[in-house]
């Protein structure tokens, strides 16, 4: 049982959230950073938020980071609302979550990004001085074959951190 | 398309001061290597014809071709005409790429191609087909409609958008045809984008304006060129040049953006040029400030103290362009080589050697910073020390010298010299108050530095200097003797050193940087060395000869390519252009040997302060400060 976690209640308390957060957050943007590092995937949740901001890259990094950290602790609160509405949590049902999550963000995420992003490109209209950011695709392949798998992974690694932060090993 | 290599000379260079492009007089681009300089290459036919890969634009058929950049600038315009009142031009350039304004995005590389028809009806032919990591990877394109073709390269992508519509060739990769009537203008786009979703180009305007302000960034850099003549054209091409080798990241230079192109033809002279010579430094520093390019200078001083730093006490010969020390060589058997000079290799074994020259040069260089008017902080201070007292420790050690043999070490004299002008330059410092040093000890190991030379490192029946202690061979690093300010020019010893260096090496304008019976560890044949040409010149102007200097400057700028490149070396019979291409190495001679004609004012000046030196402060207020105020506000 994680220290952490002693009953049900903590699950929402915001100390955990943040701590919870912080650590899901940082580990699945391990697991991304070093997809891209490795040549493996040319995803960025972080570049891919931030140029919705800025065209400027290294702003869009600083910026998108800045995003992708809140949506991270929003998204933790999120399950910990699930994990307390169900009545238990751990690493398991975290991971099963955080697949969910990742499939969801892999498709219905991807989708609504290449809608509303105002500066992503359009694979029928192509490129426009305005909207040039290449578009994820299915799965977001276009970033790379293997991108459906790491995003996955990586969301499974955020859920199962949680999992275990607030309802216990 | 064209099956045989084109000449070495044949080529123009494109980049973006972190990689570059080598494009031919048919409009082919040969030679890419994206994210940076020394990455795989994506385009490489230079060195292969058929595993290489290439990307063509250019007529169907053509009768004449010229081409020259646009005045001041690094864009490339090849003009074709096809016959009857048929005329094309394509425009080509690397997309300079500032990060300054908000709604513009910019790939992390663009190649841009502009066709524009200027007379007749033509038809353009183009064919992209890059084959990736040297040539062991076939490119796999993937269309993606309107977004144009993506094509993953380890973890990048190059991305191909086009206004001439494209399918697959037979042969593999993409191509396509159009028939332009007069006005008639397309672009194509070849982008790579590491790591992060792509940015896809936009073409027709955005592309025209990408272009515009490409020529608009160069124009104003080559303004600030401050060399009023002679040869204002030659110079301002070579800073370019030099520029386009620059690493703006680091503010490293290259020697040269090619691997492999043969000092020998069908030889194995093959050597990697993706690297930083020390060698080099001192040639940078002095080209870079005496020119006004005062930024580029103190970013290329911090670059090399910053680098050395790592390795310091000892330093090594060669650096990667982000200061590495990995230069591990390779060879790539699967390619053929230029017209069949085997074997190409990456990474460079010379990275291994003993230099003991490059010390000499560094604490020279800071001897240039401060010169100019640079200040040395607290551990540049301590990093010079130390490989002062390196080179009192070492000093009589052989070295494989500033040719980079590949055979038993030799007592270089010119190793020995530049060790003596560390201590001249490093006494001047330490008497300025820059550095803290035991000065007696410097002085005493002068001597003997001295000592040795002119006994051991001289011809007695010819009365010059040789290259190797105890040898009687003389080689054209014994020019940079009296450039390097360890002799005056006009001393009689040196004066014996360059008639024979003159008889025996020489081959009219040209000059060989050593003779065949020097012995490097390679089999014999290669052509004259650019860079020793410009140190003639140099010599001659310092000795005051000035109108042999200039027309030996004249005819040796003749052989610069149609775009003003120079190569390693020429073959001084065929007038070819051999080694990697463009080097850095001949484009400093062509400057410093300006420079030094520019006269009264930089070639009068002593370089170092020298043995016999007033004291330093008056050492330091012998040159003018051009650059005082600048390197100042630069810091």
């Amino acid at each position: 049982m994680n220290p952490l976690a002693a009953s049900r209640d903590v699950a929402l308390d915001p100390s955990l959230v943040l701590a919870g957060g912080l650590l899901a957050t940082a580990l699945l943007t391990l697991v991304l950073s070093l997809s891209q590092g490795l040549g493996w995937s040319r995803i960025s949740l972080p570049y891919m938020l931030g140029t919705v901001f800025t065209t400027r890259r290294s702003r869009a990094m600083i910026v998108g980071f800045g995003v992708h950290l809140v949506l991270g602790l929003v998204f933790a609160a999120g399950y910990g609302l699930i994990f307390r509405t169900i009545g238990r949590g751990g690493p398991g049902l975290g991971a099963l979550l955080g697949a969910l999550h990742g499939l969801l963000v892999l498709t219905a995420g991807m989708d609504l990004l290449s809608a509303a992003h105002p500066r992503m490109a359009s694979r029928h209209h192509g490129p426009t001085p305005t909207r040039q950011l290449e578009p994820p695709g299915f799965l977001a392949r276009n970033y790379g074959r293997r991108t459906p798998t790491i995003t996955l992974l990586a969301h499974l690694a955020y859920g199962a951190a949680l999992g275990w932060i607030y309802g216990g090993g | 398309m064209p099956d045989s290599f084109p000449e070495i000379g044949d080529y123009a260079l494109l980049g973006d001061c972190a990689s570059a492009a080598l494009v031919s007089r048919e409009g082919s681009v040969e030679w890419l290597c994206w994210p940076r300089f020394d990455a795989p290459s994506q385009l490489a036919a230079i060195l292969d014809r058929e595993r290489g890969g290439r990307f063509e634009l250019a007529p169907a058929h053509w009768r004449r071709v010229e081409r020259a950049y646009v005045e001041g600038t690094n864009v490339l315009d090849t003009v074709y005409e096809t016959g009857g009142a048929g005329r094309v031009r394509v425009r080509d350039c690397m997309v300079a790429a500032p990060e300054m304004e908000e709604g513009v995005a910019w790939p992390d590389h663009q190649l841009l191609r502009e066709v524009t028809c200027e007379g007749g009806e033509v038809e353009v032919r183009l064919r992209c087909d890059p084959h990736l990591d040297y040539g062991r990877r076939e490119a796999v394109w993937e269309d993606r409609g309107a977004l144009g073709h993506f094509c993953p390269d380890r973890g990048g992508v190059l991305v191909l958008r086009s206004e001439i519509e494209l399918r697959p060739h037979p042969e593999g990769g993409l191509q396509g045809r159009a028939r332009l009537a007069p006005g008639d203008r397309r672009f194509v786009s070849l982008s790579y984008d590491a790591e992060e979703p792509a940015t896809v180009p936009v073409l027709g305007e955005v592309a025209s304006d990408r272009i515009e302000r490409t020529l608009a960034y160069w124009r104003g850099w080559s303004a600030r060129c401050e060399h009023p003549g002679p040869r204002r054209d030659a110079v301002v091409r070579s800073a370019l040049t030099l520029k386009l080798l620059t690493v703006a990241a680091s503010g490293a230079l290259l020697a040269a953006p090619t691997t492999s192109l043969p000092e020998h033809l069908g030889g194995v002279r093959n050597w990697d040029y993706r690297f930083c010579w020390l060698r080099d430094a001192g040639f940078t520093l002095r080209a870079l400030l005496g020119l006004g390019y005062v930024e580029e200078g103190a970013a290329f001083f911090s670059w090399l103290l910053h680098t050395t730093r790592q390795t310091v006490p000892e330093l090594r010969v060669l650096y990667g362009s982000f200061g590495g020390t990995e230069c591990d060589e390779h060879r790539l058997d699967h390619l053929t080589g230029y017209r069949g000079s085997r074997p190409v290799r990456v990474g460079n074994a010379a990275g291994d050697q003993l230099q003991l020259d490059t010390y000499g040069t560094v604490v020279a260089t800071a001897w240039d910073f401060v010169r100019h008017g640079g200040r040395l902080d607290a551990w540049q201070s301590r990093l010079v020390t130390q490989l002062v007292h390196e080179v009192c420790e070492r000093w009589d050690q052989p070295d494989e010298g500033i040719w980079e043999i590949r055979c038993d070490r030799r007592r270089h004299t010119y190793s020995a010299a530049m060790c003596a002008v560390s201590l001249d330059c490093a006494l001047a410092m330490g008497e300025a108050g820059l550095l803290r040093i035991p000065a007696e000890r410097l002085r005493r190991v002068r001597r003997a530095i001295r000592d040795s030379i002119e006994a051991r490192g001289v011809d007695r029946e010819s009365g010059s200097y040789v290259s190797a202690f105890g040898g009687h061979e003389v080689d054209a690093s014994l020019l940079l003797l009296a450039l390097h300010g360890y002799v005056a020019p006009d001393d009689p010893r040196m004066v014996a050193t360059w008639e024979r260096i003159d008889r025996e090496l020489g081959e009219g304008e040209l000059m060989r940087r050593y003779g065949p019976g020097w012995g490097d560890g390679m089999p014999p044949g290669e052509g004259a060395f650019v860079a020793c040409g410009f140190w003639a010149v140099e010599y001659l102007a310092r000795l005051g000869r000035v109108d042999e200097a200039n027309q030996r400057f004249d005819r040796l700028l003749a052989h610069a390519n149609d775009v003003g490149l120079l190569a390693e070396e020429v073959d001084p019979d065929s007038g070819r252009a051999l080694g990697n291409f463009p080097q850095a190495f001949s484009h400093l001679g062509v400057i410093n040997a300006a420079l030094a004609l520019a006269g009264p004012g930089e070639a009068g000046a002593p370089l170092r302060p020298g043995p016999d030196s007033k004291t330093a402060a008056e050492a330091l207020e012998s040159v003018p400060k051009m650059a005082a105020e600048s390197l100042e506000a630069v810091r």
